[in-house]
């Protein structure tokens, strides 16, 4: 393969020939926190409609997955919270929207085991409340487990800190979340980094994604915006 | 006098104990990382994906990139690890989290518990309670004994749509301390608040309950 074969220029060419109608789109990051912001901009420019997005939030008013759905692109989420956003609470009580509740654990073990080749496994969360209703339920020694199936998408669209021409991951900080489990779980995985770097400069031990998972990537900048800012007081030196 | 949210908290505090792995849970237990025993060792676990949070960042330390579970900025320590969504529930999941401290909007005295969502209004989510309640060893709740009607929250059974079955240890409330008994029997009030006395309990707590203080 040419070296750099997985590197596009942008984020809008890098979506080219992926995106269609209906399709399933997996969205990296926890709150606003290492979230694929210049992909999540491509999908809203490139027009797709009934979009099923996987995402733990969904993004807050303009900004993120917010974007998708002010544009009402999005037919469908599958999230853990979702707490953030007027517009989503809008189109949901007007029916406008289908949205399902995962427990976060249970969202981010579905899309490590989808990506894994995992359709199905059995956890302790959700035994006894709504989650659970309609699944199957077995008992593994003293305690119930419930049935949880794999996911997988068509797309996952991904943030990293910095990546190489191969694909290669490093993530930073707490903006790495759902972002490794969804590269594995997409059928084609497009990553924006903050950083290209030259292949051979990534320590090959401190890989958190493996260029495998990653088809397309892209280097990009951030506005990174912040949801709480909280501070305290500088010591007096 | 009952006890105050920072009462609250450092009552919740003294269940900590050292070299134990705890995650918080928004509101009052988030001020349980102010009351942290002098002398023992805790590490505070964030679900989305770091152990050992540090305080909240001064103006220049603030960095967008480093965020605990309820999305405030914060600051790492020397000991801090990153990791993903999957591992941090792995860690919950499989029993290595020795305590979780949450609120509820009901807890029931088999140990059930509510906090998560009140049909006819709007769900914002479960997040990681769900996970929590299952996964951690030991689970405590702290919040006011009664709602904002009067209501006990500490009741027979849970009306509201639950986060988890008979998985509640021990209920901090403004008025006192219950024990929930491990073979499911029932509550075990361990504990009052300054001058509330054993009539105020039984006015105001549904949930039946044995004394033991």
């Amino acid at each position: 393969m040419k070296s750099d074969m997985k590197v596009y220029p942008d984020a809008k060419t890098a979506l080219e020939g992926l995106a269609f109608d209906g399709m399933t789109v997996m969205s990296g990051g926890f709150g606003l926190c290492g979230i694929p912001e210049n992909l999540i901009a491509a999908l809203r420019d490139s027009s797709i409609k009934g979009i099923t997005v996987i995402s733990n939030n969904a993004g807050v008013d303009g900004f993120g997955l917010g974007q998708l759905l002010e544009t009402r692109q999005i037919k469908k989420m599958i999230s853990s919270y979702v707490g953030e956003n007027k517009e989503f609470e809008r189109q949901y009580l007007a029916g406008e929207l289908e949205l399902e509740f995962n427990p976060q654990g249970t969202l981010a073990e579905r899309i490590r085991a989808g990506g894994a080749g995992i359709p199905g496994f059995y956890t302790a969360t959700g035994v006894g409340t709504i989650v659970a209703e309609g699944k199957e339920i077995k008992r593994f020694g003293d305690r119930d487990y419930v049935l949880e199936t794999g996911l997988v998408a068509d797309l996952s669209i991904i943030k990293a800190w910095k990546g190489d021409a191969r694909g290669n991951l490093i993530f930073r900080k707490t903006a790495r979340n759902f972002n490794p489990m969804m590269a594995t779980a997409g059928k084609v995985c497009i990553a924006e980094v903050e950083e290209i770097v030259p292949v051979g400069s990534l320590d090959p031990d401190s890989i958190h994604t493996p260029g495998i998972y990653v088809d397309r990537i892209v280097q990009a900048t951030f506005e990174k915006r912040i949801e709480q800012r909280t501070i305290r007081a500088k010591e007096e030196a | 006098m009952p006890w105050t949210r920072d009462d609250l908290a450092a009552r919740a505090a003294k269940e900590l104990k050292d070299g134990f792995y705890v995650n918080l849970g928004i509101g009052i237990p988030t001020l349980v990382a102010n009351h942290i025993p002098a002398g023992i060792t805790v590490t505070l676990q964030s679900e989305n994906g770091m152990l050992g949070m540090g305080p909240f960042p001064t103006e220049d330390e603030i960095d967008a990139d480093l965020i605990n579970a309820g999305k405030q900025t914060i600051t790492e320590l020397p000991e801090t690890s990153f990791f993903s969504s999957s591992d941090s529930f792995a860690m919950i999941r499989g029993g290595h989290i020795n305590l979780t401290i949450l609120g509820a909007m009901e807890v029931a005295e088999n140990g059930d518990i509510a906090n998560w969502m009140i049909p006819g209004k709007l769900v914002k989510g479960m997040g990681g309670a769900m996970d929590l309640v299952a996964g951690v060893k030991r689970v405590v709740v702290v919040m006011d004994h009664a709602n904002k009607h009067g209501e006990s929250k500490v009741l027979k059974a849970c009306t509201l749509p639950l986060t988890g079955t008979k998985v509640v240890n021990l209920i901090i409330t403004n008025l006192g301390v219950f024990e929930v008994k491990p073979d499911g029997s029932g509550l075990k009030l361990i504990e009052l608040a300054p001058d509330v006395t054993l009539e105020e309990i039984a006015e105001k707590t549904e949930a039946s309950y044995e004394v033991a203080l």
